[in-house]
């Protein structure tokens, strides 16, 4: 089976980086994965997507992902600008960066029919400013959705972030993870319990 | 070593590993990866002895190249698009002058209009400029294409160009078996050049040719691109018993007796193009895949013995010959004259159009029904097209 993911972001919000993260999390694992950004849109603050498949077979195809299993958009001003959720079925994870709920942020009619232990916001950006002290909320969003999804596990994201980082950078960004880990199963606890 | 790395990465890492002695490059996307993680490795001393001269242009690039092989030293160089069309003249002499120079071209578009992502117009520019030209269909194949490159360089005093499509190769992170240096040292030999200029021994390469010759010099060209076909094939046979996996050689064939069709393509497109003939096999369809790896020479005959038993061939290419149509199509019909075989040239992909699965199931389809033109563009808007040549055609060309 492959699992596709697409990210969407800004420019300099370290896009490229978590599927190039996530694809290394899939590799610790032993299995296949191929991450590749939407080329050429470098510039800092504009939209950028990128993707990532996992698989347990070789990946042979180069088609961008044009129906994904899981979205996870680290910029929410993204959300009424762009088409993000293009090509998306009601089976798939919506992982979104904010603080607001996805009442709050007006997706209560087009996430209808959606699973909702699906669909989460998670706190990013605040968790990154706390704990790496830098705006960038690429790392925490990865646990965060493998905390939801369990398609690549945490522990797998954070040996990524040490491959990725070094020094304050990395340790910051695991203790972001591991927030953002103890965040996902606080609110799919309280789902359970709703 | 396995590693999830980008495709960039990976390329420089094996070019380090193949002891090139002068490295020079100027930056174009998407080559930039590749030359700037080289340009660190040189500096770090990861690679040495080794120079990398900054140039001025990609003329320049070529030149310093050309001046660095003439002297004996392993030299790699790297391009796309406008870039290798810059150095253009410097390829043809490279090329000449019979300087085993590799030469990564990270394959991008054409302008006008600009356009920096991929297609293939820039390899099918410079085709006929004298160089070995391999198409990498995977970023392992990429890394395997540069190793197997300077033995095939160097074996035949000629310039290799390894072409990897921009973006979709070049900026792709993927699981890659990185050989060491030890297993590259023991395929790759220390480099033992044919010809060096030497002052205390001095020579002339590249002296003018006149009429009385100049026939016989570029015959000398095609025979040696004849025996290219024959090497070609032997190092790819030698490296996949050294390194225990397939990469390099004419053509990648995946063609079943019974295909009554068969897809030629070259480059990472073969990836979706496989994935889109299984499901169509699964469904029953007797189709076929033939990558071409070697692009030149051109490999007419294994091709023509590859597709003999098909009904139909779909050449599938990422370029334009705009007053023409298919240049690769065109060398495959060349290929099979003679043979009751139909073809049909598609154009695809271009200035980084996606090639999309369902359109090349759709395309296959029609294929195998038979009822796929010469000719086609795959995916055209032809909304936006006839539109504008009904404006063109409204407003009148004076005559």
């Amino acid at each position: 089976m492959v699992v596709q993911v697409r990210i969407h972001g800004r420019g300099g919000q370290g896009v490229v980086t978590a599927a190039e993260m996530l694809s290394v999390a899939a590799f610790i694992e032993g299995r296949y994965a191929q991450a590749f950004p939407s080329f050429g849109s470098e510039r800092t603050g504009a939209p950028v997507v990128a993707f990532c498949r996992i698989s347990d077979r070789e990946i042979r195809t180069r088609e961008p992902i044009i129906e994904p299993d899981a979205l996870i958009i680290q910029d929410p001003t993204l959300l009424h600008s762009v088409d993000l959720f293009n090509g998306l079925h009601p089976e798939a994870y919506i992982l979104i960066n904010s603080s607001r709920s996805f009442d709050e942020l007006g997706l209560t009619e087009f996430v209808r029919g959606f699973r909702p232990e699906r669909l989460l916001t998670l706190p990013a950006t605040e968790l990154a400013l706390k704990h790496v002290g830098r705006p960038m909320p690429n790392a925490v969003l990865l646990a965060g959705f493998a905390a939801m999804s369990g398609v690549v596990s945490v522990g797998s994201v954070i040996s990524a972030i040490r491959e990725r980082f070094s020094g304050s950078v990395a340790q910051g960004n695991v203790a972001a993870a591991e927030a953002a880990r103890v965040f996902v199963e606080h609110a799919m606890e309280s789902l359970a319990h709703a | 070593m396995r590693k999830q790395i980008e495709g960039s990465r990976a390329v420089a890492e094996a070019i380090a590993m193949c002891r090139p002695e002068v490295i020079c490059a100027y930056p174009i996307s998407p080559q930039t990866h590749i030359v700037e993680a080289l340009g660190v490795m040189v500096k770090s001393e990861a690679v040495r002895p080794c120079e990398f001269i900054n140039v001025e242009s990609e003329f320049a690039a070529m030149s310093v190249a050309i001046g660095s092989s003439a002297a004996g030293a392993r030299s790699y160089t790297a391009t796309s698009s406008q870039g290798l069309l810059y150095m253009a003249e410097a390829v043809y002499n490279a090329a000449g002058l019979g300087l085993p120079i590799v030469m990564t071209l990270a394959n991008r578009a054409v302008g006008a209009p600009i356009n920096i992502w991929n297609d293939h117009s820039d390899a099918m520019a410079l085709r006929d400029a004298g160089w070995i030209q391999l198409f990498a269909e995977t970023n392992q194949e990429a890394v395997d294409l540069h190793i197997q490159a300077f033995r095939l360089a160097e074996a035949l005093s000629l310039p290799v160009m390894v072409c990897m499509d921009g973006f979709i190769l070049t900026h792709a992170v993927e699981p890659i078996d990185v050989p060491s240096q030890a297993e590259v040292d023991a395929f790759l030999p220390v480099f033992t050049p044919r010809q060096v200029l030497d002052p205390s021994a001095p020579v002339s390469i590249g002296a003018m040719v006149g009429p009385e010759a100049f026939t016989e010099v570029r015959y000398l060209a095609y025979a040696l691109h004849r025996e290219a076909l024959e090497r070609i094939p032997e190092v790819a046979i030698e490296f996949s018993s050294r390194f225990e996996r397939r990469a390099g050689g004419l053509l990648n064939a995946d063609v079943n007796g019974a295909d009554e069709t068969v897809v030629v393509a070259m480059g990472s497109v073969l990836g979706t193009i496989r994935d889109a003939v299984d499901e169509l096999r699964v469904q029953g369809l007797p189709i076929g895949v033939v990558g071409i790896t070697t692009y030149r020479p051109f490999p007419a005959d294994a091709l023509r013995a590859a597709l003999r038993g098909a009904r139909r061939v779909v050449v599938l290419e990422k370029a334009l010959a705009a007053g023409s149509g298919g240049m690769l199509g065109a060398d495959v019909e060349l290929a099979l004259q003679g043979l009751p075989i139909q073809t049909s040239t598609v154009i695809a992909g271009l200035g980084g159009r996606p090639i999309l699965k369902a359109s090349l199931r759709r395309l296959l389809e029609s294929a195998d029904r038979g009822v796929l033109p010469p000719l086609t563009f795959l995916d055209l808007n032809t909304q936006v097209v006839g539109q504008q040549l009904e404006r063109v055609e409204a407003q009148g060309t004076p005559r």
